[in-house]
């Protein structure tokens, strides 16, 4: 029976591992872009590492504020919602976390979600179908769930893997498009060139399709780790669960949610199969929190 | 060879120093967020503090004569207010807790009484409070589990030995409240 604080530390080298390779492949990808157009030269590899550093940069200060318009939110009051910001106000200083700002959506479907790259900048999100739905102790294990993720700067590490995914993407694209028109002028001699070629060609097809498993599988890795961290908020391990049940049951389904914001979510906004879903399967789930 | 040996040996040197100076700071870090986490905790329990005379004010507008409860409520409030030392301070602070206990079962009797929004934005604010009081204690104690596992396990417990770090007690519930509680009518 893995306690919660072996799921947790189980995650956490999981998450390491994964995200290592999203480098490790980003940086094959650079290799293989500058080898295969600039014959392996050193300045143009620096150059397109440097401008693959600034895009990341870019994107990831304002993620944020487009997520939360995306999803068309409005900032819950006190008055309004009187025990959801008390419970996320307790849960926060359980996490040691400064209180996030608190968003209602206007949805029928039961979610939430949080996102920020720093735990004081964060934001977490309930629709209102979730409100109405949940009873105490669920909502408390949803919203543990969320503060966990902000916590364990999951959106942080989500937005960093989302936007290496993407640049890995953008250069296969541009690369495999060039390719069909540019010249290969001499220079170097032909033989090492050959092999080279086809190699970086590989990794430039291949690459962001490994990219985007890893960073799915990096998001369920991260899932079960907010789900463990909630249990250990809460100390009631029960409440997550019964909440995913009635999820299960009613559905998750939420109108503004698309691939981009998925992995934000409590529960899978999408119907999609198993290797290519942003969140473990429910099941298994509830299994690991009922054996806490 | 000779001069290679000293290298050897300066850049260990080198390294156990690095390590004992980021070994201290942790320690050092951990303990301030233990004496953080215990002021969080004073923080909740001012607040409720505050919030009872309020409180106190509503239901007394429709139940005037259950005058023992109030005073019981005032006496509390007062003897935290006066309270020398932590221990003094703890004893009291569990007083409050079970006359604001009482305060609300005799609410019970006054259906007026608990419709009034006022009365149930209190009540509320109470129950978040009092939630709050628990997850910072909570919280205290988790600092506490880190800031003592980490002065034990090796290697740290040598920086911790040698600088003078003593393991922090957890906050632990009064015997009384250990019992399960008895509703009576």
């Amino acid at each position: 029976m893995a306690s919660f604080y072996d799921e947790i530390a189980a995650n956490k080298r999981n998450s390491y591992f994964l995200m290592a390779i999203v480098f490790a492949l980003v940086a094959a990808m650079v290799y293989a872009f500058s080898s295969m157009f600039f014959y392996g030269s050193d300045v143009a590899f620096y150059a397109s590492l440097a401008f693959a550093a600034v895009y990341i940069a870019v994107t990831y200060f304002f993620a944020d504020k487009l997520i939360l318009s995306l999803a068309g939110a409005r900032e819950a009051q006190k008055g309004e919602f009187p025990y959801l910001v008390n419970v996320v106000e307790g849960l926060s200083m359980a996490a040691g976390v400064p209180a996030p700002k608190i968003y209602v959506v206007d949805d029928p479907g039961l979610n939430a979600f949080a996102t920020g790259i720093s735990p004081d900048k964060a934001s977490v999100v309930f629709t209102t179908g979730l409100l109405s739905s949940m009873n105490r102790a669920e909502l408390e294990g949803v919203a543990a769930h969320e503060i966990s993720h902000i916590k364990n700067y999951d959106s942080k590490m989500a937005t960093l893997v989302v936007i290496m995914v993407g640049l890995m993407a953008l250069i296969s694209d541009f690369g495999l498009r060039s390719m069909f028109w540019g010249k290969r002028g001499g220079g170097r001699s032909g033989k090492g060139e050959g092999v080279i070629a086809l190699f970086s060609l590989l990794i430039i097809i291949l690459a962001p399709i490994l990219a985007q498993v890893v960073r799915l599988a990096l998001s369920r890795q991260r899932e079960y780790l907010a789900d463990a961290t909630g249990a250990q908020l809460t100390r009631y391990p029960e409440g997550l669960a019964s909440a995913l049940e009635k999820i299960k049951k009613i559905g998750a389904a939420v109108q503004n949610a698309s691939e981009t914001t998925a992995s934000l979510y409590f529960a899978n906004p999408l119907t999609v199969g198993q290797l290519f879903s942003t969140h473990p399967p429910i099941d298994e789930r509830i299994s690991r929190l009922r054996a806490m | 060879m000779i001069e290679t040996i000293l290298l050897v040996f300066a850049v260990l040197l080198l390294v156990a120093l690095v390590f004992a100076g980021l070994t201290y700071n942790s320690l050092v870090s951990k303990r301030a967020q233990i004496d953080n986490a215990w002021s969080q905790i004073d923080v909740q329990l001012k607040r409720r503090f505050d919030l009872v005379p309020n409180l106190v004010e509503t239901v007394k507008g429709y139940a005037k004569h259950e005058k023992s409860v109030f005073e019981n409520v005032t006496k509390a409030r007062s003897a935290i207010a006066g309270a020398q030392g932590l221990a003094d301070k703890a004893q009291a602070e569990n007083m409050l807790s079970s006359t604001l206990k009482s305060l609300f079962a005799v609410a019970e009797n006054y259906p007026q009484l608990k419709a009034n929004e006022n009365f149930k934005m209190l009540q509320e604010e109470l129950a978040g409070i009092e939630n709050k009081i628990a997850y910072s204690r909570q919280f205290y104690n988790d600092t506490v589990l880190s800031y003592n596992t980490a002065i034990q396990t090796v290697p740290t417990n040598l920086i911790a030995g040698a600088f003078g770090f003593v393991m922090r007690e957890f906050f632990k519930a009064e015997e009384t409240e250990r019992q399960n509680v008895k509703v009576q009518f």
